[in-house]
């Protein structure tokens, strides 16, 4: 029953960050109607947003090591801890969640550059070209990741307060011994906000009524006198920021490197393709739902069943919804044909 | 007198039959290591690159130059053949014409398995599905079918395999065996001649597709599909019929990449190295002949050019130049070479779906005409003035 319950939440987890990138996506193929092969590529660019924030706080100085005395010993001392002291410190040790106050308009800034600077010259284009040219995009930022950054994984830690494990079972009675990490928690509360957040905006403003309008049916948007194509420039910086706080408050959980956009990118995709071409919905559901079977399969109960299983679940489940259901799990018709 | 001498050969390029191309080909192919010396290229490893990716290549254009049905799953086929060909090296004989036999029919099945399930579906799904069934590929070679991939390590060759052929004829020599065409040895040069032939036959079987009726059915299925169901013809076999020709010649280069060096390692059927394939058959022209074999060996010379160059290389090319230049010159070049090849190529690739979609053979072509409405128009206007 815990190590259920366990998976579970792992399996939420998981879902969460798919969902997050799949959310952003699905609504650039809904609204511009281009495949984005670079949006792992943001994920990543989030992740590495709160690496270099870290990096720049604690930028240190040599000062000398006061507890050996024997000799000169030099120790690193952050410039924030020798100007401010605690305070200094304390917002070193959340660099994490404070990067995300950074990560937001330098995503939103990519984000719009992105598009302002190449996805708008593609819209016309084949999706192959499509897929093609931000696929050599999402190389080309990986690269320069790969050359600022190296090629081994940074170790982003969480704040300390939130690095220990939440005891759940106490909590709901089923005993000491089922806990889960604290910041798992927040991601997964965080990345709730951040979907409800999105759908509030599509469905409770004028900008996202009038989105979801171009969505529908774009030539008539433009006929009612709107700019159709500011909008969805602005919807896919907001895509941009969607992913890049994903990966930023994902840097904790798993230590980015320079190819977790590609890694993250393959299942986005295919969860994607699993909730329907343009579903916003289908993605947010389709992500959660390929996290937790891939938790579940993941059990040691499961894979002595049918070993193997936990590494394909994913691509399995879509083979068999793309071929049961041909437009996944809540796609309109004629997209992406 | 010099424009019937141009009529007649511009007629003799026209009428240019399969067995000049093929006979061309042949001669440019087997004399590689002659013209490609000049540019530092002419060693053995890199030309069996150059052919085998070349055979990878000319197959994958089958499928994505001929249906436009684009694939992310062909890297599968190059692992599967691999894998294949080692084992047969393993249990039955060293000699290569069973391991690319055997290779070539086990990628044909799993591509008709794949391809009977993807072709179902059109466009960006098919990409999906190829991809989703590479990554199960992929996957499973590194958890549950490390028996028979061997994991990280790679699957290669071991002093007491079992080699039923083999050993009924001879006792095993001492040490481990080369890989052998008839007592042919498949290193070196000897290698690099015998996948040439291997390439040159495979050019020829594409040559006589791309001519052919079937072909011509691929490529109205590219042109309008719907068009093709209307009026009545079943496009479903034609397309399944291309995937397993395509996921063939994977095979076959896959095996052909185990002849030259006995391992096989599942990094292989990473589905970036689909995007590679992509790539190739890109820059150098989607559907035309030699396109696909022009993106292989410009990628191929680059990234062994590219990868191999370090700092003191650099340092040593612009050592002609002042030191604040030089040391400036070495700074924006280094994160281009080296490691960073990928970025390079990643640059060379987007500029070359920015600029020329249709690779390069689509900029000579591009090139050819202008030349020649310029001509044509220097013509009239001599006409004119006389």
């Amino acid at each position: 029953m815990d190590s259920i319950l366990i998976q579970l939440l792992n399996g939420l987890d998981k879902g969460a960050a798919y969902a997050l990138i799949a959310l952003g996506l699905t609504l650039v193929f809904g609204t511009l109607g281009v495949v984005n092969f670079a949006h792992g590529a943001l994920f990543l660019m989030g992740a590495f947003c709160a690496v270099t924030f870290q990096k720049i706080l604690t930028i240190s100085k040599k000062v000398l090591d006061p507890s050996i005395t024997y000799f000169d010993a030099y120790i690193e001392q952050p410039y924030l801890e020798l100007w401010f002291g605690e305070t200094g410190l304390a917002v070193i040790d959340w660099a994490v969640p404070l990067s995300i106050i950074v990560t937001i308009p330098t995503m939103l800034l990519i984000g719009l550059a992105m598009e302002r600077g190449l996805i708008r010259h593609f819209y016309k284009r084949t999706h192959a070209e499509q897929i093609l040219v931000t696929f050599g995009l999402a190389i080309v930022l990986q690269e320069i990741i790969r050359h600022f950054f190296g090629a081994n994984p940074i170790p982003t830690p969480a704040p300390d307060i939130v690095s220990g494990s939440a005891a759940i079972g106490t909590w709901i009675g089923l005993g000491e011994n089922f806990v889960y990490p604290w910041w798992r928690l927040i991601y997964l509360a965080s990345a709730t906000v951040i979907i409800s957040s999105v759908f509030a905006f599509l469905h409770l403003t004028t900008f996202g009524m009038v989105v979801r309008a171009g969505m529908f049916d774009r030539q008539m948007v433009a006929f009612l006198g709107i700019n159709v194509q500011r909008k969805f420039t602005i919807i896919f910086g907001l895509a941009a920021v969607v992913a890049g706080v994903a990966g930023a408050m994902y840097a904790p959980i798993v230590p980015p490197d320079y190819h977790m956009g590609m890694d993250f990118l393959v299942i986005s995709f295919v969860i994607v393709v699993v909730g329907g071409m343009g579903s916003v919905r289908g993605a947010v559901a389709a992500g959660f739902l390929l996290g937790i079977l891939q938790s579940l399969a993941s059990m040691t109960v499961v894979s002595s069943l049918l070993p193997g299983i936990d590494q394909i679940i994913i691509y399995l489940v879509a083979v068999i919804i793309l071929l049961t259901r041909p437009r996944g799990l809540m796609g309109r018709k004629g997209i992406g044909e | 007198m010099m424009n019937s001498i141009k009529q007649q050969l511009m007629n003799l390029f026209k009428k240019q039959s399969d067995l000049t191309t093929i006979l061309l080909f042949a001669a440019g192919v087997l004399t590689m290591p002659i013209w490609l010396d000049p540019i530092g290229a002419n060693y053995p490893d890199l030309l069996q690159k150059f052919v085998i990716f070349g055979i990878f290549a000319v197959g994958y254009n089958i499928l994505f130059g001929l249906t436009g049905y684009l694939s992310f799953g062909h890297a599968v086929f190059l692992g599967v053949g691999s894998y294949t060909a080692v084992w047969s090296f393993k249990l039955f004989t060293m000699n290569v014409l069973p391991a690319m036999l055997f290779a070539t029919l086990i990628s044909g099945l799993i591509a008709a398995a794949i391809g009977f399930v993807s072709m179902r579906r059109s466009g960006i799904y098919f990409s999906i599905l190829t991809l989703a069934f590479a990554q199960m590929f992929y996957n499973l070679a590194y958890s549950v079918l490390i028996p028979i991939t061997n994991g990280e390590t790679g699957l290669q060759l071991r002093m007491h395999d079992i080699r039923i052929i083999d050993n009924y004829f001879s006792d095993p020599a001492p040490g481990l065996p080369s890989t052998e065409l008839f007592g042919m040895s498949m290193n070196g040069y000897s290698g690099f001649y015998f996948c040439a032939v291997v390439l040159i036959l495979a050019f020829y079987v594409a040559m006589k597709i791309f001519r052919s009726p079937f072909g011509m059915k691929l490529k109205a299925i590219k042109s309008n599909q719907h068009r093709m169901r209307y009026t009545g013809s079943d496009t479903r076999p034609y397309l399944i019929t291309a995937f397993i020709i395509s996921g063939m010649f994977a095979g076959l280069a896959g095996a052909l990449l185990a002849v030259t060096d006995p391992l096989a390692g599942a990094e292989r059927m990473q589905w970036t190295a689909s995007g590679e394939v992509i790539l190739m058959t890109i820059l150098g022209g989607v559907g035309t002949l030699f396109g696909p074999l022009l993106g292989v060996g410009i990628i191929k010379y680059l990234e062994n050019i590219f990868s191999t160059i370090n700092e003191s290389v650099l340092q040593q090319f612009f050592s002609f130049l002042p030191q604040w230049g030089e040391n400036f010159m070495v700074a924006i070049v280094s994160p281009f070479v080296g490691d960073g090849w990928h970025l390079t190529l990643g640059i060379l690739f987007m500029i070359i779906i920015i600029f020329l979609p249709g690779g390069l053979m689509e900029g000579f072509q591009k090139i050819k005409k202008r030349y020649l409405t310029k001509g044509v128009k220097d013509s009239e206007s001599t006409t004119k003035q006389e």
